[in-house]
């Protein structure tokens, strides 16, 4: 490896070899594909997996992660900046697993080729003490059967699938021998195993280049069609062209939701059931079909499929402007916050003349009011729905709402900054309790409100994935590769007769080397062996028929005193 | 609609109650079987175990040939059995204890499975549930690998007592009473996914058991070694050494590690037929995966010249305080899609 002097005689140096950059190279990717740096980098990527789940993600919930951002001035900015609320996506983590794939390869592959090597070599040849090896034994048999004890020793083996090979007695090796080695399965399945591993990576990186999600809310009676625009958010990965989306459209007919109303227990109002009854067009012209969409059972249209993954109430309210005149009639998406469904409501009324509105409050399916007087649900069934809402209109001829600025707008947040809240008869801020069915008026003339009534609505999640096929297959071959790794087990077998002494019988001798722990080992050269005596016809001996590995201690003149039991030696 | 039966979820309550009598029960009968094992130790065997330990070979097979020039037996090195020259030692406490623990498990299966009856559905929809039934495999596991290996009746008390513990933590924190799932849980995918993570979870508390006990073995190996009287447990004396131990340990992890694989696999596939994607980095989803690398850690390590023995006996405790932390704090305290407790 060096490159540089030569060995420093006669200068009292130690001379140690000089890397240069090759060397410096090759020792930095010895050390990368090492098994001790494998080992860190495992341990390293399961620490970095754990603040994703400490930390609100971005992609699971970006709200949370905002009120985060919110609570934390100081904290909340610089987790941000290191990656901590996009940990799975952050450079940190991809480092992590990337460096682990390369120390994967990198002693995969050449692992590899020597396996392919390895399996087109014959079996070793058998040593000459085989009496050195962790499990030996030894049997008498006839004399003059050696050559069908060998052969029945071949067909034994290769019966438990064993690679057998015959081998003579030759050049000082006493007496003719069979070897046979197994388990080669193990070291491939280790090998497809950690490739499969790199396949499912591969997958999984297809998967987020190529797949597209989306939400879309339907509300009861109405209809969406599968447009970019149709959707409250869309998450396309990086080849995925807009223009290519299905052109499917759905209605949401009818939403049952059912909530548990057993007041005896602690489950009174867990949702019990969610069925969204949808007449589906898979294509413009096509004829439509009626489908039940529930949380486990989602919808399949257009080569995607949609989840229902959440439902909430709408309101249909109307809103009268100054002049008198309809500014705004329809449902209301509104957002759940808790179990009991209070969801917040807002409505921008841009077109209201002279004045622009604008509704901020919540939406309550059974009204209630808790303790310090604020109006809250109840249940999430509505039994009591009211609308609870304070009133805010713009200067006249302004654009207080901003929905003209060209600035997009949460839906559910409404900016008052250039709006002004109208107040009550007590001075206090005007509040509207709005019961199905009543109006109330806004005081100065302002306009009015109309609750007419309530729908539900379904939140759809559309989702594309086409390597999910893929990661499928990947992860099932990693998992049976991972089962043949860790339990086929890896031996040798050497089985010999060495011939007696004139007429005495012959020694049967058989050795095994297990690769690793393999306690099973003993009790297969035990029926091995016994397998093999049985197969030659002849007078039984004593020694025959023990061969327990827990040994008895039973002496047997005739039997090789100790011999006789199957050993484990050394290790 | 309520289709739940209150009278069965009392049974299954009354059962659940009756079962952790008879553990208690079981757990004092195996602790009065390790108390009773040391004394019954031939003294030969303890010397050797010193003299042994000094010489620095591996247990087991060290004890083997050793006791073969003695003209003892050649015993294979899996035999975990405390031998004396009369034969295994068996006492009556363990005998009492396994038989016990059999009576628990009967009951306890009773009381799952009228809990199932109850609400008509697989009996782990809450955190109740997967605690009992939870609790319930890893006692089936534990008798499993009893009837296969019965010199294993000293892990008893390190299974009996967990079991216990889990139990009581159902009964007062976690209780809820009997009612349906919630719809995202209504899906055939609960029985497979949950039950295989149960089996794996079962057999991993036993290997961690195995490793406890292989790592409290070691320090008082090496305190014999280094010639000083080793402190409290004498019961370890009649435990098998830390090299058995460990192996011991190693093939249970062996067991679960693709039962875990399996889980977490299941687990996407449902997440596919219900969320849409396999994999969304749900804490749930990610506290899984980090056992699953943890414990692959732990493999590796064993295959690592230098970290065998000791050190991965640290990642396999880590990997299980992961399950653990799995089980207690994601259910409870994380928020994402696998929120339900």
């Amino acid at each position: 490896m060096s490159d540089g002097r030569p060995p420093g005689a006669g200068t009292g140096d130690i001379a140690q070899p000089q890397l240069g950059a090759a060397g410096w190279a090759r020792w930095a990717w010895r050390q990368l594909t090492s098994m001790r740096t494998a080992l860190l980098l495992l341990v390293l990527l399961a620490v970095a997996a754990v603040p994703g789940s400490v930390w609100p993600q971005r992609r699971i919930d970006p709200g949370l992660v905002a009120d985060y951002r919110l609570q934390h001035p100081t904290l909340g900015p610089w987790l941000d900046r290191l990656g901590f609320f996009d940990v799975y996506t952050s450079p940190w983590f991809s480092a992590v697993y990337l460096l682990l794939f390369v120390s994967l390869l990198g002693c995969v592959l050449p692992r590899a080729a020597a396996h392919w090597r390895a399996l087109r070599t014959p079996p070793p040849a058998t040593p000459t003490r085989l009496d050195r090896l962790p499990v030996h034994a030894r049997r008498p048999v006839p004399a003059g059967r050696e050559e069908q004890v060998l052969a029945a020793a071949e067909a034994a083996l290769r019966r438990r699938r064993y690679r057998v090979r015959r081998l003579d007695g030759a050049r000082g090796r006493p007496g003719a021998s069979v070897a046979a080695e197994a388990g080669h399965l193990a070291e491939t399945g280790n090998l497809v195993f950690h490739l499969a591993l790199v396949g499912l990576l591969c997958a999984l990186a297809w998967g987020s280049l190529a797949s597209w999600s989306g939400q879309i809310t339907v509300v009861e009676g109405r209809s969406v069609s599968n447009v970019v625009t149709s959707y409250d958010t869309f998450s396309p990965g990086r080849l995925v062209g807009t223009g290519e989306l299905p052109p499917f459209s759905v209605r949401l007919d009818r939403l049952d939701v059912v909530f548990e109303t057993d007041t005896s227990g602690s489950q009174l109002g867990a949702p019990r059931r969610f069925d969204a009854t949808m007449t589906v067009t898979d294509a413009p012209g096509r004829a439509p079909r009626q489908v039940v969409v529930s949380p486990n059972n989602p919808l399949q249209v257009g080569g995607t499929r949609a989840f229902l993954v959440g439902n909430g109430y709408a309101p249909v309210l109307t809103v009268r402007d100054g002049r008198g005149q309809v500014a705004f009639s329809g449902p209301v998406t509104t957002r759940p916050m808790n179990g009991d469904y209070t969801s917040i409501m807002v409505v921008k009324v841009p077109d209201a003349q002279p004045r622009q509105i604008g509704l901020a409050g919540v939406f309550l399916p059974t009204y209630g009011v808790d303790a310090d007087g604020v109006p809250v649900s109840r249940f999430p069934q509505a039994l009591d729905p009211r609308v609870v809402v304070q009133v805010f209109v713009s200067a006249p001829g302004e654009d207080g709402l901003g929905v003209n600025t060209g600035v997009p707008q949460s839906v559910f947040r409404l900016d008052t900054r250039q709006m002004t809240r109208l107040d009550g008869a007590d001075g206090g801020p005007l509040q509207l309790v709005l019961a199905p069915g009543t109006t109330a008026d806004l005081p100065d003339g302002s306009g009015s409100v109309t609750f007419e009534g309530y729908s539900r609505f379904a939140a759809l999640d559309v989702h594309d994935d086409p390597s999910r096929g893929w990661a499928l297959a990947t992860s099932a071959l990693a998992l049976a590769g991972l089962t043949a790794s860790l339990h086929v087990r890896r031996r040798r077998v050497w089985v010999r007769v060495l011939p007696g002494t004139g007429d005495g019988p012959a020694t049967l001798e058989a050795g095994a080397l297990p690769r690793r722990d393999d306690p099973a080992l003993v009790e297969e050269v035990d029926r091995l062996l016994a397998d093999l005596l049985a197969a030659v016809a002849g007078p039984s001996t004593p020694g025959d028929s023990s061969g327990s590995a827990r040994g008895q201690n039973e002496s047997d003149p005739q039997a090789l005193p100790r011999e006789a039991e199957t050993h484990w030696g050394r290790r | 609609m309520s289709t739940v039966s209150e009278g069965l979820a009392q049974v299954s309550n009354t059962l659940v109650y009756s079962s952790m009598l008879v553990y208690t029960a079981a757990l004092g009968a195996f602790v009065a079987d390790l108390a009773q094992r040391s004394p019954a130790l031939p003294a030969a065997r303890t010397a050797d175990r010193g003299r042994l330990v000094g010489v620095g070979g591996s247990g087991p097979a060290a004890d083997a040939s050793s006791e073969d020039r003695d003209g003892g037996r050649s015993v294979p090195d899996d035999a975990l059995e405390v031998t004396t020259a009369a034969g295994p030692v068996r006492t009556r406490a363990a005998g009492i204890a396994v038989a016990l623990t059999w009576l628990a498990l009967a009951l306890h299966l009773g009381a799952v499975v009228a809990r199932a009856a109850a609400v008509q559905r697989v009996p782990w929809g809450n955190m109740y549930e997967f605690a009992t039934a939870g609790a319930l495999v890893v006692t089936g596991v534990y008798l499993v690998v009893l009837t296969r290996r019965r010199d294993l009746t000293f892990l008893g008390t390190f299974v009996t007592g967990p079991v216990l513990l889990t139990l009581g933590l159902a009964v007062t924190v976690f209780y809820t009473e009997a009612a349906q799932l919630v719809p995202a849980l209504q899906s055939f995918w609960l029985v497979i996914h949950v039950s295989v993570a149960f089996v794996a979870s079962a057999l991993f508390t036993l290997g961690f058991s195995a490793t406890v006990l292989q790592l409290l073995q070691e320090r008082r190996e090496s305190a014999r070694t280094a010639g000083a009287t080793p402190g409290r447990g004498r019961f370890l004396d009649a435990l098998p050494t830390a090299a058995d131990l460990e192996r011991l340990a190693y093939r249970m992890h062996v067991a679960a590690f693709p039962l875990w694989g399996f889980t977490l696999i299941a687990g996407a596939i449902w997440a596919e037929k219900a969320w849409g994607r396999y994999w969304n980095w749900d804490p749930k989803e990610t506290w899984t995966f980090v056992i699953w690398i943890v414990y692959a850690a732990y493999l590796h390590a064993r295959a690592t010249r230098g970290w065998d023995g000791r050190r991965a006996a640290y990642l396999a405790i880590a990997g299980y305080a992961c399950l653990l932390a799995n089980f207690l704090l994601v259910n409870l305290f994380a928020v994402g899609l696998h929120s339900y407790a």
